[in-house]
């Protein structure tokens, strides 16, 4: 396998699957010639020229609301909204547009649309560049929504998301761009609904996604080196569809249950598969599911304040502690 | 700060303009009768109507095809307005009775492979574009033999073997639908082009700018069809509007604009017929205007207090797209009025027929709520 980064691998999936499928076509702020403000389609113009890599103006709600109706007349667009705060300007052509004109209209037409996007803190962007707003679209029925946490997960869902018939939104995770890892060399996909057992434990479950999975992993080194914790880490990978049988399957096997992710942390992921464990897997739990998520506040801008803001890896570390009784907090 | 305020009171004085055509003692704002043709400004390359069809060079079968679709249209929007009246259709209903001219002279000029996107006002757009009696009043009524087997209503009907891609429930949502399929044509190198029906409310949508946009500069296969009917819900157009002419912002989007009176048939037609070579031809997107008037309330149960009986009356006896073309045929010779009633009881009775069969269609099983959610 190939070392490569999170970019690259975006990057490799776009172009593969353009020259797969000539109905695939990228249009967004600056993807053209200039490779995009996080060089995630850097040499996509070269090879695929302005017709297919289209340089959109900074209109977010009409160029989703081009891709839309494309998707349904026959093509397949990949849409960058370079942040995902920027999604929030585009909520009618995704909420009321894409998710619903399939089922509105009966069944009659597809709308394979990807929306590639951005999500989480760590860059002092403030508040409108950081936010991780991937709940809001798991809210809408009729969408989909992947959250690639390391580069083979990145390449292998935006493939499928690209190939799904469906509108998808994959949140990448930008503090991950020039994260290093493993990538088959041949061509592969990773399916929708399938969650990732990222480690292997017996103490202690962490549902983690996007680069909060990193920050688990982390956690679980320390915890087995200094607790002698064995703790296991699961990725949904996908919040719609959801994979439920593996995050339940692993929370019966440990007992103990923490949630971590990069969002707010009210009414967000944590709170959903919070939910759906303590209901298929109650008889199992040792101690309530725990949840860690970002302070309900807006993103700050400076370092310490944005640090205050968001979880760490000590964060999970503590919070499997006192899950396991170890400490009390 | 005083300049600014200074410009713009000085707008409404230009608004002032009015034709002896007016309804004594009717808002002259809103009882102007629309511009004759020659009053219709084109800005940039709007297409140029052709006028051989207005004299002896009527073609005959065209404008009996479009009397007849009219008639449908109001037709079966009386029986809409009846069917709800008595209960049997669930959801709201908005009618486009005196607004018949626009969809059937526009989508007159489009293929059965062009695309269109609706409104909420959208039943005769969908006829017009060849839409079934039978299914769509099913669709109304949430029968499974509707075109959106009862999950859209009255205002999502599609039929996208036909090239409707549906009818919107929020205002200006069709216009990334629209911008967007005339992108895909153009990508797919067919010569497809993309009509976006749209009311004088949804051109105070944002998105107008965006999509508007991206056509001028992509020079998108697209008709962007406004239907000025003077009213966005309650609200008078010209107190939520700056501009005094919807149109003039085609300009500003650098988009070719024209204005019609769009309760004559025909010259909707010719407006969109050439908007629609210039689209195919590849010379870009245009901007229609089209003033019109809508002969009921907002939707059925709304009794439009908000106008005057006086200015309704007005555009019924004056601008009543049936009644024009109707006069017209007598006039040229190619219809009498025995003729014409003959069309009108056809057509009550092929309408009455899609009641009907609406009536006995079967109401979806519930199980069928969890299915088309996704592909």
């Amino acid at each position: 396998m190939a070392e490569i980064t999170y970019r690259e691998a975006v990057i490799q999936a776009m172009s593969e699957e353009m020259r797969r499928d000539d109905a695939v076509f990228l249009i967004g702020e600056d993807v053209g010639p200039s490779g995009g403000i996080f060089k995630c389609s850097e040499g996509l113009f070269d090879e695929f020229g302005a017709a297919r890599v289209i340089d959109a103006p900074i209109s977010e709600a009409g160029y989703i609301g081009l891709s839309v109706g494309a998707a349904v007349t026959g093509m397949r667009p990949i849409a960058e909204l370079m942040f995902g705060d920027f999604s929030l300007l585009t909520m009618d052509q995704i909420v009321n547009q894409a998710a619903k004109i399939r089922y509105m209209t009966g069944g009659q037409c597809r709308v394979p649309l990807t929306i590639r996007t951005t999500m989480g803190a760590g860059r002092s962007s403030a508040a409108q560049h950081s936010q991780s707003l991937h709940a809001l679209f798991a809210h809408i029925p009729g969408l989909k929504v992947a959250l690639p946490s390391c580069p083979r997960d990145a390449k292998g869902l935006l493939k499928t998301a690209i190939r799904d018939d469906n509108p998808v939104l994959v949140f990448e995770g930008k503090m991950m761009y020039n994260d290093k890892g493993p990538v088959p060399e041949e061509e592969y996909t990773i399916p929708f609904g399938v969650a990732e057992v990222k480690r292997a434990g017996d103490d202690c479950t962490i549902i983690a996604v996007s680069s909060m999975v990193g920050l688990a992993l982390e956690a679980a080194q320390t915890l087995s080196r200094e607790d002698e914790i064995s703790v296991e880490v699961v990725d949904p990978r996908t919040l719609v569809p959801l994979d439920e049988e593996t995050l339940v399957e692993s929370v019966r096997k440990t007992g103990y249950a923490l949630i971590v992710d990069e969002a707010s942390l009210r009414y967000g992921v944590t709170g959903e598969l919070a939910a759906l464990v303590t209901e298929a897997a109650f008889d199992y739990l040792d101690a309530p599911v725990k949840r860690i998520g970002a302070a309900n506040v807006p993103i700050p801008f400076s370092p310490t304040l944005e640090g205050a803001a968001i979880p760490h890896s000590e964060t999970i570390v503590d919070a499997v502690r006192a899950l396991r009784g170890k400490i009390r907090r | 700060m005083a300049k600014k305020v200074t410009a713009r009171r000085a707008k409404p004085v230009a608004k002032k303009k009015v034709t002896a055509a007016l309804p004594e003692g009717a808002s002259k704002r809103k009882t102007k009768p629309p511009r004759a043709k020659t009053a219709a400004r084109r800005s940039g390359k709007a297409p140029r109507a052709k006028t051989a069809a207005k004299s002896n060079g009527l073609d005959a079968d065209m404008l009996w095809s479009m009397y007849r679709k009219m008639v449908q249209i109001r037709k079966f929007e009386e029986h809409v307005w009846d069917v709800y009246i008595r209960g049997l259709m669930p959801g709201l209903a908005h009618l486009y009775i005196g607004e018949e001219a626009v969809a059937v002279g526009a989508c007159a000029a489009l293929r059965e492979d062009d695309y269109i996107t609706s409104t909420h006002r959208g039943h005769g757009h969908c006829l017009a574009k060849g839409a079934r009696l039978d299914r769509m009043m099913a669709e109304i009524m949430g029968k499974e033999a509707g075109y959106c087997r009862g999950k859209g209503g009255s205002m999502h009907i599609a039929d996208m073997s036909l090239g409707n891609l549906g009818a919107n429930g929020i205002v200006g949502g069709g216009f990334g639908v629209a911008t967007g399929a005339a992108l895909s044509a153009k990508m797919r190198g067919t010569d497809q082009v993309s009509l976006c029906f749209f009311g004088d409310g949804a051109a105070n949508q944002g998105i107008l700018l965006e999509t508007g946009n991206m056509a001028a500069i992509w020079n998108l296969p697209v008709i962007y069809v406004c239907e000025n009917n003077q009213y966005g819900e309650h609200t008078p157009s010209d107190k939520v509007t700056g501009s005094e002419r919807i149109v003039d912002r085609a300009e500003a989007m650098g988009l070719a604009g024209v204005r019609v009176e769009g309760a004559d048939v025909m010259e909707v037609y010719e407006v969109v017929a050439a908007a629609v070579s210039r689209a195919r031809r590849g010379d870009g997107a245009t901007f229609v205007e089209m003033m019109t008037y809508r002969f009921r309330g907002h939707h059925v149960g709304d009794a439009a207090t908000y106008r005057t009986a006086k200015e309704l009356k007005w555009w019924m006896e004056n601008r009543d797209p049936i009644n024009l073309l109707g006069e017209r045929m007598i006039k040229h010779g190619i219809a009498d009025r025995s003729r014409l009633e003959r069309v009108d009881e056809q057509v009550e009775e092929e309408v009455v027929e899609a009641v009907e069969f609406a009536r006995n269609a079967p109401l979806p099983p519930a199980e069928q709520a969890r299915e088309d959610v996704y592909a």
